[in-house]
């Protein structure tokens, strides 16, 4: 997972940020590579999706929080009845959906559980 | 700055309209707001227009010429135009009036607001009210607007432990009231049962939990208020217009389960018009998911934060409690046709002021309020209104 921090006041971004919201033009932008560990904020499981994820149903829609600080709306891989908030997760690559049955596979993170 | 009255309220039956187009409506609700006010539309100095999703949902833009064209008013050449802020639209619609009317820039203005959502599938439908989040680190990772709101829901039922019983009541109220308005989407009255036994879409809200898909349209007109006898015996004062913004996408809010954006502007409006929550005898909130009503309380300051599911069980928000929630039955009940819900909300507290709700009525109405949302929080406009 690569995003930005800034060096003037050390807030990291991801979703990665060009412009830092603190400390605006006095702000310095980096690429940050982060370790992928977080916890879950909160979540939920998803049972009516948009049609290009409704294959997926039921799954976990969560707001994780990263160690570093920032928080981002992913998927838990898990059993949607063991999802909980404050639990431990761990990022991993994995395809999100594609436009149709022989569109463009996208590709990006979601979130699996630490043992 | 000038004080601004509300002169005349025109509204469509909320619905399935698949009987009428995009254009019929907004002529419907147009037409309707000026015969309240007894005039022609040659008064008509400029349009503001709410609309989400035009593009998406029938294909159309520039909205704000077409509307100006159908209602008439091409050969004059007004000023029309579009206001976009997701279901936030007709709000800040509204609020664009009464700054042009406030500023001396215009005399009679029209707020409108108009959604044809029933044209597409519910799949469309669902995505393009996406858009109202953050379509790139939301939408893509598979975020749903219920699905949002049910992580608000879950965050709140966390921290502050209200049942899954008291959050259905919202629903339950919504359709008593919207049992009582003649434009309400849906008519009928339901149980606690209907919600808790209705399904699931995103844990812990069930369909009953959800706003529906609606068509419809509303308008008001605007005018300053020591010109409005000219058109009405009932002129309603615009006490106060506020409006506030947040970071587009849940994850990045200070609370989860707290909308900073309508604290913010509700503590702008109530400033503005030098008022409390306790001077206000009925509010419209943005019910969009019962769990959305529940948080607006609260952020509005009408309850405490964490109390407003026992405030509810309890009736404090239903006709007759201590604070009356959208009487209209809300966005839940009376449907919500993105667009034109800031109208609408404005609409029903401007029939409670002149005391011509029915039988919803709130006795002696003096003051009241709207809360209009644009995304999970992304937006937000409140607006106060007062008797003369």
């Amino acid at each position: 997972m690569v995003g930005t921090k800034c060096e003037t006041c050390g807030r990291h971004f991801f979703p990665p940020r060009t412009f830092c919201p603190d400390c605006r033009r006095a702000g310095k932008i980096v690429e940050h590579q982060f370790t992928g560990s977080g916890t879950v904020v909160t979540f939920t499981v998803i049972h009516t999706a948009a049609e290009a994820y409704s294959m997926l149903t039921p799954y976990v829609l969560a707001i994780v929080k990263l160690d570093e600080g920032p928080q981002i709306t992913t998927q838990i891989v898990c059993d949607p009845t063991k999802a909980k908030i404050g639990m431990k997760v761990k990022s991993v690559f994995r395809k999100i959906v594609t436009d149709g049955e022989s569109g463009i596979i996208h590709y990006g993170t979601k979130f699996v559980p630490v043992e | 700055m000038r004080d601004v009255a509300v002169i005349g309220i025109g509204c469509t039956k909320f619905g399935e309209k698949w009987e009428s187009s995009f254009r019929d409506i907004f002529v419907e609700a147009g037409t309707r707001a000026l015969e309240d006010a007894r005039m022609s539309g040659e008064k008509i100095d400029a349009m503001y227009v709410g609309n989400m999703s035009a593009g998406r949902f029938i294909g159309q833009e520039h909205i704000g010429a077409l509307i100006a064209d159908y209602a008439g008013m091409a050969s004059r050449h007004i000023p029309a135009t579009r206001v976009e802020a997701a279901c936030a639209s007709g709000g800040l619609a509204f609020r664009q009036a009464v700054i042009a009317v406030a500023s001396g820039m215009e005399d009679i203005v029209v707020a409108a607001g108009v959604e044809k959502m029933t044209d597409v599938g519910s799949d469309e439908s669902t995505d393009t009210l996406t858009g109202a989040a953050d379509r790139e680190w939301e939408g893509f990772m598979g975020a749903t607007f219920p699905g949002l709101y049910a992580m608000i829901a879950q965050d709140y039922i966390h921290k502050y432990g209200m049942t899954r019983e008291q959050l259905a009541q919202v629903a339950v109220k919504n359709h008593y009231n919207g049992a009582r308005n003649p434009i309400a989407q849906f008519q009928s009255e339901i149980t606690l049962d209907t919600v808790m036994k209705s399904t699931m879409v995103a844990e812990p809200l069930r369909l009953f939990d959800c706003s529906p898909v609606t068509d419809g349209a509303a308008a008001v007109i605007v005018a300053p208020l020591d010109r409005a006898k000219e058109f009405t015996d009932t002129p309603i004062k615009v006490l106060a217009t506020a409006q506030a913004s947040d970071s587009i996408a849940l994850h990045d809010r200070r609370d989860i389960s707290t909308l900073d954006a309508t604290v913010a502007a509700g503590q702008r409006a109530f400033k503005m018009a030098h008022l409390t929550t306790k001077d206000i005898d009925m509010v419209e909130v943005h019910d969009c998911f019962s769990i959305a009503e529940i948080c607006a309380i609260e952020d509005l300051g009408f309850c405490k934060k964490g109390t407003a599911g026992k405030f509810t069980a309890d009736g404090e928000t239903a006709l007759g409690g201590k604070i009356p929630v959208n009487t209209s039955g809300g966005l839940k009940a009376c449907g919500h046709p993105v667009g034109a819900t800031g109208i609408k909300q404005v609409y029903e507290i401007v029939q409670q002021l002149r005391g011509e709700a029915g039988k919803r009525q709130v006795d002696g109405a003096k003051i009241g309020m709207t809360h209009n949302v644009g995304g999970t929080g992304a937006t937000v406009a409140c607006h106060i209104l007062g008797r003369v």
